[in-house]
């Protein structure tokens, strides 16, 4: 008994020993594949939304009827994002507002509606456009792309650029009327 | 002569005439056969067979076939309308991956830096293996050795226990 206790530390050691080498090169090449992509993650996670007085990256558009906006076309107008979706209730509410002062801003060409059409489904999205007659350039969130950018926290949401493509202000939750949103539109025109 | 050559015309419209109202009548008949054979509709079965390999990206982790959600019962009609249109299961799933990101897949695609996931899955499956394999040796070639040198101590007692036992046996068959 005592002669199996001395010769155990030998034989693990020994165990150890004939570990081949490319077994714990290849341990350790994962382990650092591992790590590295965890850290990857870990960064993509917490790099933060775009924040107010940040000059927003370009990003594009493909309407529902085709035709493609980048965020660069508009350099010199103000930009008000809207994210909706048609399966959320308090997005129908601010519908007609925003219409209405997208019809409001439309002669004088300073300023540019954009609707983002959040996770939804192309029948219902152009029924929610036809009801509330909306005329203002909307596209789906391909692959949630440009949601994902601003890391939206739900629908709807509204983000309003500058003329110098920086985010100036950022509205979560619908706007309770029409002067809400002139309110912020006129304050970036001034 | 003349009526004669105008009644000719006049008799080959009728036929004609007769003729188109029997082809449309035969149409009719037809499409309404080829309506009466139009395939039914996809069942929920069939949409929940697509939805379940597909996860709603507004409430995350919870499968498109048992989520409750308002936007998830437009993704099952989406599905059931692509399938009346004779999409194929991976169609869709393809769709839905372009249109809301892969992450509403159950496993990602095997593309671009996906391949790192299935190739660390892989060489930690290899690693595992190779490290159970050698621990399972380790252990039988233990139990080996512990054997053996149990069996190398023990046959002189065992030979002394055995002599006695056949001594005894034999006593007690001598005295019976």
């Amino acid at each position: 008994m005592d002669q199996n206790v001395e010769n155990s530390p030998k034989t693990a050691t020994a165990e150890r020993r004939s570990l081949p080498t490319w077994v714990v090169v290849l341990a350790f090449a994962v382990l650092i594949a591992f790590l590295a992509l965890i850290g990857v993650g870990l960064r993509r996670v917490q790099a933060g939304p775009i924040v107010i007085g940040q000059k927003v990256p370009d990003f594009s558009m493909i309407s529902f009827d085709g035709q493609t906006y980048n965020l660069s076309d508009f350099e010199g107008k103000v930009v008000v994002l809207n994210f909706w979706a048609s399966w959320c209730a308090p997005c129908s509410q601010e519908a007609a507002e925003l219409e209405e002062a997208w019809r409001n801003y439309l002669p004088g060409d300073e300023v540019i509606f954009l609707g983002v059409d959040y996770t939804d489904t192309e029948p219902e999205a152009l029924s929610y456009l036809a009801k509330f007659d909306i005329t203002y350039p909307n596209g789906p969130d391909l692959r949630t792309r440009i949601s994902q950018m601003f890391r939206i926290t739900g629908v709807p949401e509204t983000y309003f650029i500058d003329q110098e493509g920086k985010l100036a202000y950022v509205k979560k939750g619908p706007f309770a009327s029409l002067a809400e949103i002139q309110a912020i539109v006129d304050g970036l025109l001034q | 002569m003349h009526d004669k050559l105008n009644a000719l015309p006049m008799k080959s419209v009728r036929y004609f005439a007769l003729a188109v109202l029997l082809a449309a009548a035969l149409l009719g008949a037809f499409s309404g056969r080829a309506l009466a054979q139009d395939p039914q509709p996809p069942s929920d079965d069939q949409v929940n067979a697509v939805a379940k390999e597909l996860y709603c990206p507004v409430c995350e982790n919870i499968p498109l076939d048992v989520c409750p959600t308002q936007a998830c019962a437009q993704w099952r009609e989406l599905i059931r309308l692509k399938l009346s249109q004779g999409w194929s299961e991976d169609d869709i799933r393809s769709y839905f991956a372009e249109q809301y990101g892969d992450r509403v897949l159950a496993a990602p695609p095997l593309q671009g830096f996906n391949w790192v996931f299935y190739v660390l899955l892989g060489v930690f499956a290899i690693f595992a293996v190779v490290v159970y394999i050698r621990v399972v040796r380790n252990l039988k070639a233990k139990s080996t050795a512990a054997d053996a040198s149990a069996i190398a101590s023990q046959p002189a007692e065992q030979d002394d226990y055995l002599k006695r036992m056949e001594e005894e046996l034999n006593r007690r068959e001598k005295s019976s």
